[in-house]
């Protein structure tokens, strides 16, 4: 019967169809349509829809009006963005400062204990298994201000302190940083562990016959071999601590005098305070511009790396 | 015996330096670890069961002057905490199974099947991979409020945090990869035995992908586990909220003893779960590093 059909000459378009119908096409329409529609609507269209909000004035009240390039002017002439940058970048470097080498020097250090090191292994991993918001909101008890609070009375047994923590100007960011480190750090340590399994240890013996010893074992053996994924570990560590928002939002709000107002916490100001969502957008995006060559960097980076 | 040797050789562990100097850096750091891991969690069960006078005066006395038991059901009753973890569960269940529909669906026509138009599909999923999830926070809240075309709002329900979830580009692409590599000799051998699509991805391709599915199930768990800013802007209504969003709320409502009784409960579900599940948690996460790479 299908042989039939298909033997009937001069109708191509028909029978392209029918081809297409019999091979399986339609099903594959099918099978697509969950992505696509989720997709066109959580994905392509919330950023198409950004980049026109971006040049638009609009508050979900009144209806849209374009305005140009007002609200980037807006947005970069707001005397808060500067404070708001650094203090982006200043908790960056804190976060590759100390919750960098943490994680490494654990995973090397568990990969080198061959019975207990599982033990290590899970207990460095249960600050990553609290949730999020309940750390926070229990680090905030710790770094109660007063002479009673945890950190202060800890602190107290060798004759320092009180410190004021989260309401000083100085110390409220390397606050946030370390609580931050203390959840992140034992994830990113079991994915380190995971890459060092792979690591070629008849090189070390090589190594050892040379002279070399155990740092410079560590320093030109080891850690060249995970370079990949520690370059990895770094690019998406620096994608995330821009876009940080939980930790300054819950700990301080942004204080004290803005001490740890983030570019995320003055998109979620202009955006669900003040209901400025063209402004919002246009900070997003330029915040996004700056993300995409990091992740443009990361993307060839992996290329790279998985290919050799 | 032979076991896999490390950076340390069985030669340097006879000198005398590395003799000694090695266990004790392995307890100095078992020590720390254990303050880190295990000690905030013990404060909290101390708190969990201390009255709010004792908290505040001493939170570092070793023992409470008097143990109040009746914290923990008063959390779990007044404060609802049973009711947001369940709250949380059924986003995090939800999230998973949305996600692994649309990727596993989608994986599998752009893998296997092959259509035409599949590079193009592929291509756009791949741009939003470089493209950070700031840009569309304020649209895709403003899509959520009011769905285009269909007009409705997901304000309020649980779909406004399970289907963004699910437009992952990443999950996709590793789904993608791991289909790849799938002999495409299995996929003829059971298209001639007169497979159709649908009996192709039930009984051939989702049983071969097994552990793929389990490492994106685990990771979209943590995940929404963690989510804090997106559930606290689609879900105002209280009854609605996971945890993460109530704990806060609830923070600035109710006495320090009840607060940290709450928070108790809030750690003591997922810590059980993790210490239950530890290998197979562990080895995948592991492996969902590997894929990063």
């Amino acid at each position: 019967m299908f042989q039939q059909r298909t033997d009937k000459p001069g109708r191509n378009g028909a029978q392209s169809w029918a081809t297409w119908y019999r091979s399986g096409g339609l099903s594959a329409v099918f099978f697509a349509l969950p992505l696509v529609l989720i997709f066109l609507y959580f994905s392509w269209g919330p950023i198409v829809r950004g980049l026109v909000l971006s040049f638009q004035k609009n508050n979900l009240v009144a209806p849209p009006e374009w305005v140009g390039m007002s609200n980037f002017s807006y947005v970069l002439t707001d005397p808060q963005l500067p404070q708001a940058a650094l203090n982006t970048l200043y908790f960056c470097l804190l976060a590759l400062i100390f919750g960098f080498p943490v994680p490494l020097f654990l995973a090397v250090f568990i990969s080198e204990l061959r019975k207990t090191g599982w033990l290590y292994n899970v207990l460095s991993y249960l600050p990553a298994v609290v949730p999020p918001v309940a750390a926070i909101l229990l680090w905030t008890f710790f770094y109660d201000p007063s002479g009673a609070g945890v950190f202060n009375s800890i602190l107290g047994w060798f004759g320092l302190g009180p410190f004021a923590w989260l309401n000083s100007q100085t110390l409220a960011m390397p606050a946030i940083v370390l609580e931050a480190t203390w959840a992140g750090a034992g994830a990113t340590s079991i994915i380190y562990l995971a890459a060092l399994t792979g690591v070629r240890t008849e090189l070390y013996e090589a190594a050892e016959l040379d002279g070399a010893g155990i740092w410079s074992r560590v320093w030109h053996v080891t850690l060249p071999q995970i370079r990949g994924i520690i370059l990895i570990m770094m690019l998406l560590q620096l994608i995330g601590t821009f876009q940080v928002f939980t930790e300054p939002f819950l700990f301080t709000g942004g204080g004290p005098n803005n001490a740890t107002t983030t570019i995320l916490l003055l998109i979620y100001r202009y955006a669900f305070i003040n209901g400025d969502f063209g402004a919002a957008t246009a900070l997003s995006v330029l915040l996004a511009g700056v993300l995409c060559v990091l992740s443009v960097v990361y993307h060839f980076v992996t290329r790279r790396w998985s290919t050799t | 015996m032979s076991h896999e040797r490390g950076i340390i050789s069985t030669a340097d562990r006879q000198r005398g330096l590395i003799r000694y100097g090695l266990p004790t850096i392995q307890v100095l750091i078992f020590i720390a670890v254990l303050i880190a891991g295990v000690g905030p969690l013990l404060w909290l069960l101390k708190s969990g069961v201390s009255t709010s006078q004792d908290i505040l005066r001493g939170p570092m006395q070793l023992w409470p002057s008097g143990i109040q038991l009746k914290n923990i059901p008063d959390a779990w009753n007044r404060v609802q905490i049973g009711a947001y973890l369940g709250n949380t569960a059924f986003i995090a269940i939800g999230s998973m199974i949305s996600t692994l529909f649309v990727c596993t669906t989608g994986a599998f026509v752009l893998s296997i099947l092959r259509p035409k138009w599949g590079p193009v599909v592929t291509g756009a999923v791949l741009a939003t991979l470089f493209l950070p999830g700031v840009i569309s926070l304020v649209p895709l809240y403003m899509t959520v409020l009011k769905m285009p075309v269909l007009g409705i709002s997901l304000q309020n329900t649980f779909w406004a945090v399970w289907l963004p979830q699910a437009a992952g580009a990443f999950n996709v692409l590793v789904m993608k990869r791991y289909f790849d590599s799938i002999p495409r000799e299995l996929i003829e051998a059971a298209r001639i035995d007169g497979a159709s699509n649908l009996r192709l991805f039930t009984s051939l391709i989702l049983p071969l992908s097994k552990p793929i599915v389990g490492v994106v199930a685990l990771l979209t768990v943590i995940g929404s586990w963690k989510d804090y800013l997106w559930p606290l802007l689609v879900l105002p209504d209280p009854r609605l909220q996971p945890i993460s969003v109530a704990l806060p709320r609830v923070a600035k409502t109710t006495e320090i003893s009840l607060q940290m009784s709450a928070l108790f409960l809030a750690v003591l579900i997922p810590v059980v779960l993790f210490l239950l599940f530890q290998k197979q948690f562990l080895r995948g996460v592991g492996m969902a590093g590997g894929i990063k790479e």
